[in-house]
């Protein structure tokens, strides 16, 4: 199943007014692997994430989508396969309803109308919003935008799903159902973020990008280990893996793990 | 700044009157447009003394209240909104045109402040219609009916989304006053100039919003046309509610009711 694979090599691009944005980002996420990308703000995880689905176009490199490199004329098809789910959910919700928001993929790709319909109950369901279909979006919580963002997204049946710092803005509540939700679903995950302890739960290997360029790029609970290479990245330790505030005694649950 | 925050929460209280299920709520969009289109080209025919006349026109935005179920002291607040325009537009008339056209009594009504009452009934009835589609059918669907119509989809997306983002944009905008207003002390930072680069913020976030939205069509295989999903079905007799209404109508225009009704009185009691 080679049409799940992402690949990076050497990619490069500078925003119009000069900022360099990605200087040479090369790695590969193969079939069903789980990825989260980390790093400071402005390390350059959006405008990565923006090449992924071909929105802006490399100035240097390439970035192959399953069996296709990424060229205009495979814009659709790479569409197709990598959903993608934005940070802020009113900019993906704009359609009148939730219904017709989740079917505006599944419809925009010449689906039968039976086939929209199951599509969009299916994807609904998932995210355990069915009950939501006919309210207008703008009125719905965050937690239930985003579920609502998600299904959207599912409803085109992707086989990767990138994300955009998933869990922010959300109560602890949606956020946990939310970690629980997206560890149902088999397909390759891409998911940008800060939310160091989801990408615990949530992803076995972790790029760490800084200043445009891959700065460490393996097994997650390795790299948060390394102290070297988050300080150097202007990260930290995730919550979880410091120790007790008020006691000091650090927790064992993960180096059990290992 | 509270005032409107207030009234955009009112047009989410006109979304959910739009959705109960009447026997108004459940005719085609379509028939709904196309009877206020004639209700409104009747309504704004009339000379401008004309004022009896009108009156039976009321029956109809009084039949949607009533079948459709709708709070009419909501309805008339949302009229009031709208009715310093017309205000404006005919309150010159009782100085310009001094005629007495009507006496009662003692008292000389001049042709002035008949076509201002003219002027301010049309409104009424107009805005109104208008106001009850809104509310007996949805901005969405009238949206839509307007595109089965024959509207060019340009104008029928554009409409759908300055819709789904007003409300965005305002929320974005009252956040903007509430924060200036936190940080102003006696009047100072309330000025022109402040006010001249929050409403530049506004334009550069709401264009950087729209490339994000627009975006998001794209990566969900948008290419330029917005394909609606529920069909829409005219039956015959939603056809007869039309027709029968139109006919009304056009009769009701051409024929002066409450005179006729008057003459004939006065014919009885002579």
């Amino acid at each position: 199943m080679s049409h799940h694979i992402v690949e990076v090599k050497d990619l490069r691009y500078t925003y119009p007014d000069g900022t360099p944005a990605l200087q040479g980002m090369s790695f590969r996420v193969v079939h069903g692997e789980s990825v989260a990308i980390v790093g400071a703000n402005g390390a350059g995880k959006s405008t990565l994430l923006l090449h992924l689905n071909g929105y802006l176009a490399p100035k240097g490199g390439e970035i192959r989508i399953g069996d296709y490199p990424l060229t205009k004329k495979t814009l659709q098809t790479v569409r197709r396969t990598v959903g993608m789910v934005f940070q802020d959910p009113d900019d993906q919700l704009f359609m009148p309803t939730v219904y017709d928001d989740v079917a505006f993929g599944p419809l925009n790709l010449g689906l039968p109308t039976a086939e929209v319909e199951s599509r969009v109950l299916n994807a609904l369901s998932v995210v355990d919003t069915l009950h939501l279909k006919s309210r207008p979006p703008y009125k719905l919580s965050r937690g239930e935008k985003r579920a609502v963002a998600i299904a959207s997204v599912l409803s085109m049946s992707p086989d990767i799903l990138v994300m955009d710092e998933p869990t922010s803005d959300l109560d602890p509540r949606a956020r946990r159902k939310l970690i629980e939700l997206l560890k149902t679903f088999k397909h390759t995950k891409i998911i940008a973020t800060h939310d160091l302890d989801m990408v615990v739960d949530l992803c076995e290997r972790t790029i760490v990008i800084y200043n445009g360029r891959v700065t460490a790029d393996g097994p997650t609970l390795e790299i948060f280990e390394n102290q070297a290479i988050l300080a150097e990245s202007h990260l930290e330790k995730p919550l979880g893996m410091q120790g007790c505030p008020v006691c000091g005694n650090s927790v064992q649950q993960f180096s059990s793990l290992k | 700044m509270s005032n409107i925050e207030s009234t955009f929460f009112d047009i989410g209280t006109m979304d959910t009157i739009s959705r109960q299920d009447t026997f108004v709520h459940r005719l085609d969009p379509r028939i709904k447009v196309l009877t206020t289109l004639v209700f409104i080209v009747c309504v704004v025919s009339f000379g401008k003394h004309d004022i009896s006349a009108l009156v039976p026109f009321l029956v109809y935005p009084l039949f949607l209240v009533v079948l459709g179920d709708l709070p009419i002291a909501y309805l008339l607040r949302k009229l009031t909104f709208a009715a310093p325009f017309a205000v404006l537009i005919g309150i010159f008339n009782p100085l310009l045109d001094r005629e007495v056209l009507l006496q009662i009594g003692a008292v000389g009504i001049s042709g002035g402040w008949v076509s201002f009452m003219s002027i301010l009934l049309r409104f009424t009835m107009t805005v109104g219609a208008a106001l009850i589609l809104i509310a007996t059918t949805g901005y969405h669907s009238v949206c839509m009916a307007l595109e089965k119509m024959g509207v060019p989809q340009v104008f029928v997306v554009q409409l759908l989304f300055l819709y789904r983002y007003l409300f965005v944009l305002v929320d974005e905008a009252s956040r903007m006053v509430r924060a200036r207003s936190l940080r102003s002390f006696q009047g100072k930072g309330l000025g022109m100039g402040v006010f001249g680069s929050m409403a530049g913020h506004l334009l550069l976030r709401t264009t950087g919003r729209a490339q994000r939205i627009h975006l998001a069509m794209l990566c969900r295989g948008f290419e330029g046309t917005i394909r609606p999903f529920h069909p829409l079905r005219v039956r015959g007799w939603e056809v007869m509610f039309l027709l029968g209404w139109s006919v009304l109508f056009v009769m009701m225009r051409l024929y002066n009711g409450p005179r006729l009704l008057g003459t004939w009185i006065q014919g009885f009691i002579s």
